[in-house]
């Protein structure tokens, strides 16, 4: 009986093993192909039909062309500014707020709470958000994609219960010191929060970097065009002429192609190296805020 | 604190006693209330004025006049919009597209969660979890121009299924591929991310149940569903609950960048027909009240939902 049920365990354990080997495969192969290509030569790669297995000769070209395009350049300067401004105003906005609903003796904080979770599950709609963006002037400026964002109410609340979690005592005996609130949140709570805090830059800088929607509503001029929507104009619409100006037609069309692969590979690269030194939070953020179970 | 003043004896005054306790809270804690300033006026101004912005759908809306100034039509726009050749078409495509991502991706990072659990290796296991939710970093732009190029007609998927004798055609060009290809994708990208709260809420089932059941003599696949699965239940109903609340808020945004006019019979979701029918068409007012239906139907979906997982397993948001 006993050595029955090994058996079939040991079965079930090489199945488990080789269908968390494919998912590995079929995860990471996509983003292989587009490294193997972007590093291609772009008469190789139009050829090329199906799977590679490894860079269809090396060349460099692709990248410098993406570099020295200016649409790219002045994406990523935009792109800067709203993840650093961006989440600047996000982690002060949603430490304040999650502060605010984290002390349990203040009045109106119940009604207080409750406006703030009817937002999650009931909005307006596009149209008048638009307005409503339009109507406080911030319309074509990089600010519409931070200030109409700057509290995520997710994220607020997994940062209350942070907060919540912290011994009343600590405060009390920072009242009787005669700390008042702002000493309070500054100097005790969010250092105590510290991983928190980690957990929120990072879900904040994500979506921040990776953004592009509410650009493309509310922001018309080219020069304040963030990354994202400078890629969609090479990936979806597919015009890379800019960057391969110079080259015959036929040439552009096959550097084209090289140049989509690069463009990918300098916009996420960035992210994909900072994700590694963050991922050890990742468990713990959606711990801290995880529903109750 | 403000609580251990008010003495039974002294209802009769209760008016005069609310003002004294809120001018009293606010001496004491003068501070916080500033710092509610920002947040009520972010909520305020983003939150609750689009709101009543969307006010609009009730009426005939134009710049010159405004929110206020501009004439009330009533039900005309839900009346144009029920009534129009879109209407079951978006209806449609929606509730298939989230019954899809609902029965073949919702269950997804639940597998992922259980399979990574039964993994000993320690390096193995961080491995695994590190490749996938590694997609989730990758902005929709990019992953949208990497299905676009892949389902290419000589694209690397065409490329395998060549093999197989298939002549090969641009997938996105055909209205029948679009929702396997949107919720393959989906479930590509987002498996590992979400696999993430199932993992952290097995990570707290006592150990002792399995030292237990292995004394009893479970086999693993018997520990997995008598004590993995019910240690996840809770977990699992919360997340089906927000879910439910976003039935018909299908990612639009993918959906925006994949489709175009040939895939709309299966592509055009509400959201997406919103943000055409109104940023590209400027039909404001219409596309307001096609959007408040969508929220409408979302609360509704979210609070029936809540009720039912309350009655079935005692578990609500609420």
């Amino acid at each position: 009986m006993k050595e029955q049920s090994s058996l079939f365990d040991k079965i079930f354990y090489a199945g488990i093993y080789v269908l968390l080997v494919f998912l590995i495969i079929v995860t990471l192969y996509p983003l292989l192909y587009v490294l193997f290509a972007s590093f291609s030569d772009a008469g190789q790669l139009m050829v090329h039909k199906g799977i590679l297995w490894r860079p269809l000769g090396i060349s460099f070209d692709a990248y410098r062309s993406v570099l020295a395009n200016s649409g790219i350049l002045t994406g990523y300067r935009n792109t800067l500014f709203i993840v650093v401004a961006g989440l600047a105003v996000n982690l002060v906005m949603t430490a304040l707020g999650a502060y605010v609903l984290s002390r349990k003796n203040v009045l109106w904080n119940n009604t207080f709470m409750l406006l703030i979770l009817f937002t999650m599950f009931f909005n307006g709609g596009l149209i008048p958000m638009y307005l409503v963006v339009k109507g406080v002037g911030l319309l074509d400026s990089l600010w519409s994609t931070i200030l109409p964002f700057s509290i995520s109410t997710f994220n607020l609340i997994i940062m209350r219960t942070a907060f919540m979690g912290i011994p009343d005592s600590l405060e009390e005996s920072a009242k009787i010191d005669g700390a008042n609130h702002f000493t309070i949140l500054f100097r005790i709570i969010i250092p105590l929060s510290m991983p928190v805090i980690a957990v929120m830059i990072l879900y904040y800088a994500v979506d921040k970097w990776n953004g592009w929607f509410y650009a493309s509503v509310f922001i018309r001029s080219r020069e304040l065009y963030p990354l994202q929507l400078v890629l969609r104009e090479i990936l979806i619409a597919n015009s890379t002429d800019s960057m391969s100006a110079g080259a015959s037609a036929g040439d552009r069309q096959q550097i084209g192609e090289t140049i989509k692969y690069a463009t990918i590979m300098v916009a996420t690269v960035p992210i994909l190296c900072v994700y590694p030194f963050v991922q050890r939070f990742f468990v713990k953020g959606v711990m801290v805020g995880s529903v109750k179970g | 604190m403000a609580k251990t003043q008010t003495g039974a004896g002294q209802r009769a005054l209760a008016p005069a006693r609310t003002t004294n306790r809120f001018l009293r809270d606010f001496r004491i804690n003068k501070y916080l209330y500033l710092m509610m300033i920002p947040v009520i006026a972010y909520y305020f101004i983003f939150h609750y004025a689009p709101m009543y912005g969307a006010l609009i759908a009730f009426k005939e809306y134009s710049p010159m006049k405004g929110i206020l100034g501009s004439d009330w039509v009533g039900l005309k726009h839900f009346h144009d919009f029920f009534n129009s050749y879109y209407f079951w078409r978006i209806l449609k495509n929606t509730l298939v597209i989230s019954f899809y991502s609902l029965i073949f991706e919702f269950p997804a990072p639940i597998i992922l969660a259980l399979l990574i659990n039964e993994i000993r290796s320690k390096s193995f296991k961080r491995v695994a979890q590190t490749i996938t939710y590694m997609p989730y970093f990758i902005s929709l732009v990019v992953i949208c121009g990497i299905i676009t190029d892949f389902t290419n007609a000589d694209g690397v998927i065409n490329g395998l299924f060549t093999f197989f004798g298939y002549d090969g055609q641009a997938m996105l060009q055909k209205p029948e591929l679009f929702r396997p290809i949107y919720i393959l994708s989906e479930i590509w990208q987002r498996i590992g991310w979400e696999s993430i709260i199932y993992i952290a809420a097995l990570m707290s089932i006592d150990v002792e149940q399995y030292e237990a059941a292995r004394m009893d003599g479970a086999s693993r696949i018997k520990q997995m569903f008598y004590i993995t699965l019910p240690g996840i239940l809770p977990t699992i109903s919360i997340m089906l609950i927000l879910r439910m609340g976003n039935l018909l808020n299908v990612g639009f945004e993918k959906i925006i960048l994949l489709y175009n006019p040939i895939t709309y019979e299966t592509a055009d979701v509400i959201s997406s027909f919103v943000y055409r029918k109104g940023l590209l068409e400027f039909g404001w007012s219409y596309s307001s009240a096609v959007g408040l239906f969508n929220s409408v139907i979302n609360l509704f979906l979210l609070i029936t939902a809540n009720y039912v997982s309350r009655k079935v397993n005692k578990n609500s948001l609420w």
